[in-house]
């Protein structure tokens, strides 16, 4: 270490952030990664991903109600023309949510990454006629007329690529969303009974039938980021951790026995899927997140 | 049950709903949301007019998307209505007549509608692809400034709505969950 240091000091100039010698870096421009963003921004507001349609296809098969039938097919024929007459399938386009996965081995130019983020966010809501739902200041409240900010989640990655998930959150959900804050103690029976709480509080207000993505353990912010990510995770697909699958299992079950049904309008599909992800966490607490998705529940990815 | 009923609804017409009841609605209405309501609240507190006569309207709780050329307006499904629970008693009081929205309200809205004989409408949240194609025309009338929230009058022709809280108090909400409730 001391040696490594002596070469680099050279007339008293040692440049700390040295590469080092021998690692091939892959040039990713920004302007790519613009335009990847422009085109899902306007691809995930008029087609839901394949896991969406299998989840809504099974709830139309197995809804008891009469009228939770009828809901849940107005919504399919909803998905029909939102993509056939090019409307967004909801009127809340949301706000871009993006996790930004960046291999070590990238090395971006041509701009910065944060500015090609929302630059695309900016362009996929003005040419794609979205509607721009942001405000410049929570407390203030004037509308910045292009959608951005963008929210923006980055990591570094193993490898030369760059993984781009976009995931447009609607706020009538992102609402009834909830942060629990439990004790050991409360163990797994407390998580239950905070997502189901959670869950039963939005009823209507989260546009039923729900997709639930739920963060246990890590930080106050870990598990709140865990259950946003874990809405991006396919809907048929369960945790690959088996008690967790369990888990999603049960609450599915138990979440489809409140009653609350498509639209709210009473039925068995209170929700589509619940998500859970986790993390190792302090010996003092349980912190679990239940960020609830409506029906609409837009994620697309994309690989540069 | 189903109906096919006009806007401005009749006082008798308005009676006769039942919570649970599907209906199509033909006729003028209104948009506004979070930010027009405060401003309609703003310049009642001041003594001013409101922008459109509340006696009889029906407002509905939605910011559309932009219109692609040739079309009235972009996608356009409800909002949810607790928000504008804060100013709806207000409302009802000075006449309005019904709210198109969705999700639960509060007692103090529910109270307002019995009070004044009005109705509380949800149409299907996230089928705004679908609502958008029961809007024949969409005419800014006020709050230009902003944007998606500014006050609308629509033309809507078979707009589909479902009774939640009728002008007795019966919540569909509440009625419908407990009939399918299969857990303590």
């Amino acid at each position: 270490m001391r040696k490594e240091f002596q070469k680099n000091y050279k007339q008293g100039c040692f440049d700390p952030c040295q590469q080092t010698e021998g690692i091939q870096l892959r040039d990713i421009q920004v302007k790519e990664i613009t335009e990847a963003v422009r085109d899902m921004c306007i691809q995930i507001n008029h087609s839901l991903s394949q896991d969406m349609c299998r989840v809504f296809q099974k709830a139309v098969n197995e809804e008891k109600s009469e009228l939770g039938k009828q809901v849940l097919s107005q919504l399919q024929e909803n998905l029909e023309i939102a993509e056939t007459d090019r409307i967004p399938i909801c009127q809340d386009t949301g706000m871009a949510v993006i996790f930004a996965e960046v291999g070590q081995e990238v090395h971006l130019t041509g701009g910065s990454l944060e500015e090609a983020i929302h630059e695309g966010v900016r362009r996929g809501y003005q040419e794609g006629y979205l509607r721009k739902s942001v405000v410049k200041d929570p407390i203030y409240r004037e509308n910045t007329k292009d959608n951005t900010p963008a929210v923006i989640h980055y990591s570094i990655t193993d490898g030369d690529k760059v993984k781009i998930t976009l995931a447009p959150k609607g706020f009538g959900s992102e609402n009834m969303s909830k942060i629990f804050m439990l004790k050991p103690a409360d163990g797994i029976e407390g998580v239950k009974k905070a997502i189901l709480s959670a869950v039963e509080e939005a009823g209507p207000n989260a546009c039923p039938p729900m997709v639930v993505g739920v963060g246990i353990g890590g930080t106050f912010e870990k598990c709140a980021i865990m259950a946003k990510q874990a809405l991006t995770r396919p809907a048929d697909q369960r945790s690959s951790i088996p008690y967790v699958k369990e888990l999603e299992e049960e609450m599915l079950s138990k979440i489809n026995q409140l009653g609350i049904g498509p639209g709210g309008l009473g039925g068995t599909t209170t929700a589509f899927a619940v998500n859970i992800n986790t993390y190792p966490t302090h010996i003092a607490g349980l912190p679990v997140a239940v960020n609830i998705c409506c029906h609409v529940n837009r994620h697309i990815s994309r690989i540069l | 049950m189903e109906k096919h009923l006009e806007i401005p609804l009749k006082e008798e017409e308005i009676k006769n709903l039942k919570a649970g009841d599907y209906v199509y609605l033909t006729g003028t209405i209104y948009t506004a949301r979070d930010a027009a309501h405060k401003r309609m609240a703003e310049a009642l507190d001041k003594g001013e007019e409101l922008p459109l006569e509340i006696k009889g309207a029906t407002i509905y709780y939605m910011g559309p998307s932009p219109a692609r050329e040739g079309r009235p307006i972009g996608s356009a499904g409800p909002t949810t209505a607790s928000r504008m629970d804060k100013y709806a008693p207000r409302l009802l009081d000075l006449g309005m007549a019904g709210m198109i929205g969705k999700g639960k309200r509060t007692k103090e809205v529910t109270d307002a509608i019995v009070r004044n004989q009005g109705i509380y409408f949800a149409a299907v949240g996230g089928a705004g692809a679908l609502l958008s194609k029961r809007i024949l025309s969409s005419q800014v009338i006020a709050y230009e400034d902003l944007g998606t929230e500014a006050i609308r009058k629509l033309e809507i022709e078979n707009f589909p709505v479902i009774v939640v809280i009728d002008s007795q108090g019966n919540n569909l909400y509440e009625n419908a969950v407990k009939e399918w409730r299969q857990i303590s």
